[in-house]
């Protein structure tokens, strides 16, 4: 089993043979290293998928990373279940994407820097879903965050570029806090990190109250919140969901892998690894449903009105998270992978075709510059029509399936339940007309760019069209693997596939209900695309006869609710005064620089006084001495 | 027989010339001549305690006295000269490069 650890050491060694050697060897052959490296990762990702699908959990310690006292933390990886679907999710995808960046990133100056960036994410991200205790994961965690960093500023000669890679870290140094409380939370608490450890007690500390600041709360709901403040940040939910939209800065295959399949799924995954905590926790629980409901919406909304392609995307992706939390927060923990898994091929998939479509516009991203590619770009507008099915959950499309378990759970899930279903379902109407707008504005009408972009208009090479085209069988199939029973008989293989780890979850309803749940998220969808069709391909004035109708509201939306200005006037302005004020003006400029210059400045005043005693006159010196000697001798003659 | 206390103050005399000669004098040499002055009288006490407590302890210690008086003699003489080559004097209180 001891090969296993090959599978994040593989990317790694790749990472340093290209950060070492890249530049003045390997340069525009990084991807000769990148590529067999998560190859190799993802060949023993698939075997060990299979080791574990029997139902056993592979267990490798690799070395005792800290023994301090009873702080025993090895750095030991485990792959179970739950770590399986991941480990396939990060390197299927970081494969495909890998190969489409051969493309991409074709002729960029800093191409070897991108794979190397590209291997140390895939490396952290195996970290974090392999690690077999909190401080692995959390490593693994800050790690991604790190790599996210990277790729978002990389091209950092662009101002906006550094500055979206900044408010990324920064926003999710909020969350991390939390989390990073959270886990020591977990070891005073349990005085173990191990998961096994931990979950194995969560039971009975389940009511327990510890005094934080003053208050008598619930430990698991504390630790759990914490926890979850850490997946808000990863994960972009509300109210950290602002750097997710900026990070489209960097280059579109680290959109599609880190912002879109993988890194920001993270939170998903730690809150599905952390179950049997949240179980013990209806508040946290509620909290995480509710979180995820709200963002889904509030994303979706956002979603609607914006123009770069990217973007709208980009909040696609907060919205879908927020799904994926609505379906934690009911308990339908293996939904909510199951959608994190499909996510990952339909959003990568749209990530990737709408690169293409910037590849071949040489780098414009607006939609109102786009148009009538359908054309030009036959594969791309069928691969971004089939990503598209799939994410507004067209029936048999990937998306379906999973989107539907979530609503489905989410229905059974009691009163509050049936509001969150309401939530999802009008988020889903939102996703459908947004999604649908967006390929209208781009495949379809007359192109509105300049007359030398639309002279150069052309589909992508095959590197980057065979990828998408892997992608899009996936987009379509991935969901056949969690078939409900309502469809077919023993379907939703993938929820019992990942019942050791998550559980069943609970709630019955009756086929008559499933049907109801089905029949209006499919008729939503579909009702989407319609409004779509009309107000972007049929009447194409009607969308700015609304928009100047409910001026308020569009305004609203498009600039994000604002959200960015909030924080800018609430927090950021009051930080960098207080920093130049305080900080800089009087602890640097005062205290600090006080002292520094104060010390010196006082010597050589002394200085400048004590050398005046040099006079350079022999006589002076003679006399001093003769004096001198002549105290000592008074002061022996007269001691006696 | 010459007591002992006469030859204490021969020797204290001759040191305290010395004393007034180095301080008083600018001419470099003769501030030598008195450094010379102020080790002989010591010497002379040495020699005096020597015969009267009957030990040859302090005739060494002359001797030592004496090599050393002549070292110094040769390096500063030496250093005079070379000094008096750069700057044609031979007064102390021009030599106040060093002055802080």
């Amino acid at each position: 089993m001891i090969k296993y650890t090959l599978i994040p050491l593989l990317p790694l060694i790749a990472f340093v043979i290209n950060i070492l050697f890249g530049r003045n060897y390997i340069r525009d052959k990084a991807h000769w290293v990148a590529i067999p490296a998560i190859v190799g990762s993802l060949l023993l990702a698939i075997s060990a998928f299979f080791d574990v699908a029997g139902g056993n959990v592979i267990n490798i310690n690799v070395y005792d990373w800290i023994v301090s006292g009873d702080f025993n933390v090895s750095a030991g990886l485990m792959i179970d279940q739950l770590t399986a679907i991941m480990l396939l999710v990060v390197t299927i995808c970081g494969t495909l994407i890998f190969i489409y960046s051969v493309g991409y990133m074709h002729g960029d100056e800093g191409y070897y820097r991108f794979f190397a960036y590209l291997c140390l994410f895939i490396f952290s991200m195996l970290v974090l879903v392999m690690g077999n205790n909190f401080l692995v994961m959390y490593f693994g965690w800050e790690a991604v965050g790190l790599c996210s960093y990277f790729l978002i500023g990389f091209w950092f000669n662009k101002k906006s570029a550094g500055d979206a890679g900044k408010k990324a870290f920064i926003v999710n140094r909020f969350g991390d806090f939390g989390f990073g409380l959270g886990v020591i939370l977990i070891f005073l608490t349990f005085g173990t990190l191990d998961f096994v450890g931990v979950f194995g007690q969560a039971g009975s500390f389940a009511g327990q109250t510890i005094n934080f600041l003053g208050w008598e709360v619930d430990l698991v709901t504390l630790i759990c919140l914490l926890l979850f403040c850490g997946a808000v940040g990863k994960s972009a939910q509300l109210p950290l969901h602002v750097w997710l939209p900026d990070a489209m800065e960097g280059p579109t295959p680290v959109s599609a892998l880190i912002h879109a399949a993988t890194m920001v799924t993270a939170g998903v995954f730690m809150v599905a690894r952390c179950n049997p905590l949240f179980i013990e926790s209806p508040i946290a629980m509620n909290t995480v449903a509710i979180v995820g409901g709200v963002t889904a919406i509030f994303a979706a909304t956002i979603a609607l009105v914006q123009n770069d392609i990217k973007r709208v995307i980009a909040y696609s992706t907060v919205s879908q998270l927020g799904y994926m939390f609505l379906a934690l927060g009911v308990g339908a923990f293996s939904a909510g992978v199951f959608h994190l898994y499909t996510h990952a091929f339909f959003k990568a998939l749209l990530f990737l075709a709408s690169g293409s479509v910037i590849h071949a516009l040489h780098n414009e991203q607006d939609m109102r510059n786009m148009g009538g590619l359908k054309k030009y770009m036959p594969i791309t507008y069928a691969v971004f029509i089939i990503g598209t099915l799939s994410i507004t959950g067209i029936f048999p499309f990937a998306g379906f399936f999973s989107k539907d378990e979530i609503l489905w759970r989410a229905f059974l899930a009691g009163d509050m339940g049936k509001f969150l279903w309401l939530l999802g379902t009008i988020a889903a109407l939102l996703t459908s007309f947004y999604s649908w707008r967006l390929i209208f504005m781009t495949f379809h009408g007359d192109f509105r760019g300049t007359s030398e972009q639309e002279h150069h208009l052309h589909e992508s090479p095959k590197v980057i069209t065979v990828p998408l085209m892997i992608l899009a069988v996936g987009a379509v199939a991935a969901g056949w693997v969690g078939i409900p029973p309502l469809f077919m008989e023993h379907g939703d293989k993938i929820g019992e596939f990942l019942a050791p780890v998550l559980g069943h979850p609970s709630g019955h309803g009756t086929h008559a209900q499933e049907w109801f749940v089905v029949g209006i998220s499919s008729l939503v969808a579909v009702l989407g695309g319609i409004v779509a069709y009309v107000m972007y391909v049929k009447k194409t004035d009607i969308a700015g006869k609304i928009a100047s109708a409910f001026k308020p509201v569009h305004a609203l939306l498009y600039n994000k609710y604002y959200v960015d200005e909030l924080y800018d006037t609430t927090l950021i302005q009051p930080v960098m005064k207080a920093s130049d004020k305080v900080i800089l003006g009087f602890i640097d400029k005062t205290i600090i620089e006080g002292i520094v210059n104060g010390i010196p400045n006082v010597i050589g005043v002394f200085s400048r006084k004590l050398r005046t005693i040099q006079t350079g006159v022999f006589g002076s010196y003679g006399l001093a001495m003769t004096v001198g000697a002549l105290c000592i001798i008074g002061y022996l003659f007269f001691q006696r | 027989m010459v007591p002992l206390s006469w030859y204490i103050i021969l020797s204290a005399v001759l040191f305290c010339i010395g004393v007034f000669g180095f301080l008083a004098r600018r001419n470099m040499i003769v501030m030598f001549i008195s450094i010379e002055l102020m080790l002989n009288a010591v010497n002379i006490s040495l020699v005096a305690f020597s015969h009267y407590l009957q030990q040859v302890t302090g005739q060494i210690l002359v001797f030592f006295v004496i090599t050393v008086a002549a070292a110094e003699a040769a390096i500063g003489l030496a250093i005079l000269i070379a000094y008096y080559k750069n700057n044609p004097t031979v007064k102390a209180d021009d030599a106040s490069l060093m002055k802080g």
